[in-house]
């Protein structure tokens, strides 16, 4: 009998966590490969995308120059009234400020990377298309003729869902 | 001299700081996908360039007004009908006389207002593309026996030349 008491002193084994450095790593390493700075800033503006299916994937995030457009939020809406604005970087913007902020993105790009340049357009989708098309005609203006609207991926009768 | 044995360091606070970085990236990553649609515009206008003349009947005509009502030529409808009626137009070949004379002349016409929604814009356009992409990949089928997207550059050019994506764009008051 005393034999077999003697076991039962050491109680359960702890688990070794000796490889739980090694999980929290292999999750870090996902996380740190996945994220993109966020180089857009500080949101101040309600956009909620449309949904379409013929949607191509934007490769190089480095390369592409964004406009969002939408409503101001609850915070701004005091100062810059409810009707739709530009967004560019981090501070409200008018139309014709697209063009200059196209061409500066432009020349802080290398040479061979600047046929490249996609402009993408991220409104809201209830915003007017007067809006859309003043930015689209600045854009014509300084020739950056390549538009991305961005959308949400997704049938387009779930825009026409209540 | 008495050899001291060589202690090993805890590791056990590893993890922590492994979980303190983890945590960070976790709160600022921004997983957005970014899809969108393609769209090129036409170059800035060229005064010393005169306009194209273009049959009316090559021209699929669809008016959005200010409460997102669609007409195409003339007829009243919805985002849902868009795909078909496009590519009836596209290939209609000359077999209606009031409808297109071949896909290579077929242009799509856009008209909305300023009050027309972005949404309904992006729906109709996204119809079109549709359209499109289901004609260029049936084309590429019947000629290579492949999808256009499994064919080389030079094939798909083929297949854009005759299937060729003409939508203009216009603003009504």
């Amino acid at each position: 009998m005393g034999k077999f008491s003697k076991k039962k002193d050491g109680g359960t084994p702890a688990i070794s966590t000796a490889s739980l450095p090694d999980i929290v790593f292999m999750l870090l390493f996902f996380f740190m490969v996945a994220t993109v700075m966020r180089e857009s800033g500080e949101k101040k503006l309600i956009v909620k995308m449309p949904s379409a299916d013929q949607v191509k994937k934007i490769e190089k995030k480095g390369l592409v120059a964004f406009i969002n457009i939408g409503e101001p939020i609850k915070k701004y809406q005091a100062k810059y009234g409810s009707e739709p604005r530009i967004q560019i970087e981090d501070a409200f913007a008018s139309a014709t400020d697209v063009g200059p902020y196209v061409l500066k993105f432009k020349a802080s790009k290398r040479d061979e990377e600047k046929p490249l340049i996609i402009t993408s357009i991220k409104a809201d989708e209830n915003v007017g298309m007067g809006i859309i098309s003043d930015v689209k005609e600045e854009l014509r203006k300084v020739n950056a003729l390549k538009v991305n609207y961005s959308t949400n991926k997704g049938s387009v009768l779930k825009n026409f869902e209540k | 001299m008495a050899k001291r044995k060589l202690e090993e360091i805890n590791a056990g606070s590893m993890a922590d700081i492994a979980f303190l970085l983890l945590i960070f990236f976790l709160v600022t990553t921004t997983m957005e996908s970014n899809y969108g649609i393609r769209r090129k515009l036409p170059p800035p206008p060229d005064p010393s360039v005169d306009i194209p003349v273009i049959k009316m009947k090559n021209v699929l005509e669809i008016v959005i007004n200010g409460q997102d009502k669609m007409l195409i030529e003339e007829k009243p409808a919805t985002v849902k009908d868009v795909k078909k009626i496009a590519m009836d137009f596209i290939t209609n070949n000359g077999k209606d006389p009031s409808s297109s004379d071949n896909p290579q002349k077929a242009v799509i016409s856009i008209k909305q207002m300023r009050e027309t929604s972005y949404k309904e814009y992006i729906s109709v356009y996204n119809e079109l593309i549709s359209a499109y992409n289901v004609l260029r990949n049936k084309y590429a089928q019947k000629k290579f026996g492949k999808s256009f997207d499994q064919l080389t550059e030079e094939q798909q050019k083929t297949v854009k030349d005759f299937y060729p994506q003409k939508i203009a764009e216009s603003m009504t008051k």
